[in-house]
Formats: C-alpha cells, sequence, structure tokens
C-alpha cells in the first residue's frame, strides 16, 4: 500500500513536470502545474502516514496537506491573473473568452 | 468608532479577532506536534504578533456546517482530486494535443457570499480541466479556463458543473440565506 501510493504521487508528480515542459501555452500549463501537483503530494503524504502512523507525523501530515489544498488555487489564480492582463494568453486558443468581454469596458 | 465584529477586542487602534487567534495557536501546535503550556504560551504571543502587524478584514461570519451535506461534499472532492490527475498525466505522457483549444467561461453564482466564493474556488482547484483566472467580488463571478472547451456544448456543460458545485458547497458550508438562493433559481 505505501509502495503503491508513492509509485502513484511519482508518477502524478512526474506528470506534472512533462506536463510543464510539454503542454502549449501558460494556462494549459498551469493546469499542469496545479493539478497532478497537488495529488502526488498527497499521495505522497499518505504513503508517510501509512508508514509511519503516529499521532505527531499525522498532525502534520494533515496541516502540510490543507496548507497545500489552501494556497495552490491562490498562486494559481494569481498567475492566471497577472498573464492575462499582461497579455500573455495565446488568445487564438480560445473558442470562447468571456474575461476579455468582461474586462473591456473598464479600459478606456 | 465603527463597530466591532463579534468576539473581538480593540488593542491600541488594533482590532484583534478572537477566533483568527484561536486558528493561529491551533496551527502552531499542530506544527511542534503536541500541546504544552509552553506551545500555548508561545503560540498566543506569536499569533497576537500577527494579527497586531498584519490587521485583517473582519471575518465573515456566514459560515454553518451541515454533517451531510459535509460528507458529500467531501466525498465529491476526493473523487475529483484523483480523478483530476490522471487524463493530464496522460497527456503529459504522450499524446499531448499541441492544437488544444480552450474556454475562458464566466460563471456567475447564485450565492454573494466571500466564504462560498473563496470555498468556490479552492473545490474548483480539485476538478478536472478547470482552472480559476480571475474573480469578480462584487458580483461573485468566477473566470474559468476550462481545458479542452471548443464547442458550445463543451462551454454550458463546465457552466452547469460548476453550478452543480455551488449547489454541493451551500448545502456543506452554506447559511439559510444562501440555501434560499440556490434553491429559488434552481428548477
Amino acid at each position: 500500500m505505501t509502495a503503491l501510493c508513492l509509485l502513484l504521487g511519482a508518477t502524478a508528480s512526474l506528470g506534472a513536470g512533462l506536463g510543464l515542459l510539454r503542454l502549449p501555452d501558460l494556462l494549459t500549463r498551469m493546469h499542469a502545474a496545479t493539478k497532478p501537483q497537488a495529488v502526488g503530494l498527497l499521495l505522497v503524504l499518505i504513503a508517510v502516514g501509512i508508514h509511519f502512523p503516529s499521532a505527531s507525523v499525522i498532525t502534520t501530515l494533515v496541516l502540510v496537506m490543507a496548507l497545500q489544498l489552501v494556497t495552490v488555487p491562490i498562486a494559481a489564480h494569481m498567475v492566471g491573473r497577472a498573464a492575462y492582463r499582461t497579455g500573455q494568453v495565446a488568445r487564438d486558443r480560445l473558442y470562447q473568452d468571456d474575461l476579455n468581454a468582461a474586462l473591456e469596458p473598464q479600459e478606456d | 468608532m465603527s463597530e466591532l465584529p463579534p468576539f473581538s477586542l480593540r488593542i491600541g487602534r488594533r482590532v484583534v479577532q478572537l477566533p483568527l487567534v484561536v486558528w493561529l495557536v491551533a496551527i502552531w501546535q499542530l506544527m511542534w506536534d503536541r500541546i504544552s503550556i509552553a506551545n500555548l504560551l508561545s503560540g498566543l504571543a506569536v499569533a497576537l504578533a500577527l494579527v497586531l502587524v498584519f490587521p485583517f478584514p473582519p471575518l465573515d461570519p456566514g459560515l454553518r456546517l451541515h454533517p451531510l451535506g459535509l460528507v458529500r461534499f467531501f466525498a465529491r472532492f476526493a473523487a475529483d482530486l484523483l480523478r483530476s490527475a490522471g487524463p493530464l498525466t496522460w497527456q503529459a505522457f504522450g499524446s499531448a494535443d499541441r492544437d488544444v483549444v480552450s474556454s475562458v467561461v464566466g460563471v456567475t453564482l447564485r450565492t454573494r457570499s466571500d466564504l462560498i466564493l473563496t470555498a468556490m474556488a479552492i473545490a474548483l482547484s480539485a476538478v478536472p480541466g478547470t482552472l480559476v483566472v480571475d474573480v469578480r467580488r462584487g458580483t461573485s463571478t468566477l473566470f474559468l479556463h476550462v481545458l479542452g472547451a471548443d464547442h458550445d456544448a463543451a462551454v454550458a456543460k463546465a457552466r452547469q458543473d460548476v453550478l452543480k458545485l455551488e449547489t454541493r458547497v451551500v448545502r456543506a458550508f452554506g447559511t439559510r440565506e444562501d440555501l434560499r438562493a440556490i434553491s429559488e433559481e434552481t428548477p
């Protein structure tokens, strides 16, 4: 069980890294940077928890996990917002873009 | 002088919100792995210093916990989280479609609550293929990057999924007012 979690977690993290390299633009890369990365860390933490089942280890793991889940979306949001507003987003890769329409009236 | 939020006191010109202090002390205990008098006192000192140096806007008291809704929400959250890693990892390893076209979809929530908005943003980060790009707080609008949404049906589905998630979030954390907002606009 420990080995399985570790292996899956490591694979997910590797996927996150590869996704960063291979996906075409910033926003799709951010998908790779946030999701498999969080899942990978989570699985590794679960493996650690199974291997060292003591209260002091598990409370720390829960803390790491909770902070990870809460801060990743905020970081991703800040990067996305900054990228969008400085024109780093490839607009031709968007089929529909509600944000552009929502921002326009403020620009003049 | 402005009204103090509940459970808070004034130290000098700063308002200290006690729930925030309690929360910070609890985290401090977790970090030191055990509860002791020394940890409690040092935690209290650090928490007070933090809230005095970095004043925090008044906390939104609109949090209720509904046990059944909570269980349902967290079960779905965990499932989404595990599911979200799969396709992306697969895409990264081999079949990366380099011309994938996505959409930025704006979804206006039915509730007007900072708390629900925050919970939504965090929960959405677990949903496969969606990413919060921007948030408009005044209208509770979330702007999401939806991976691979290259036709109208996919955009509509993403929008509907977000509203369903909102229903789950409100059934787990919402106040009575939020619940009413949900049921009014759901056919």
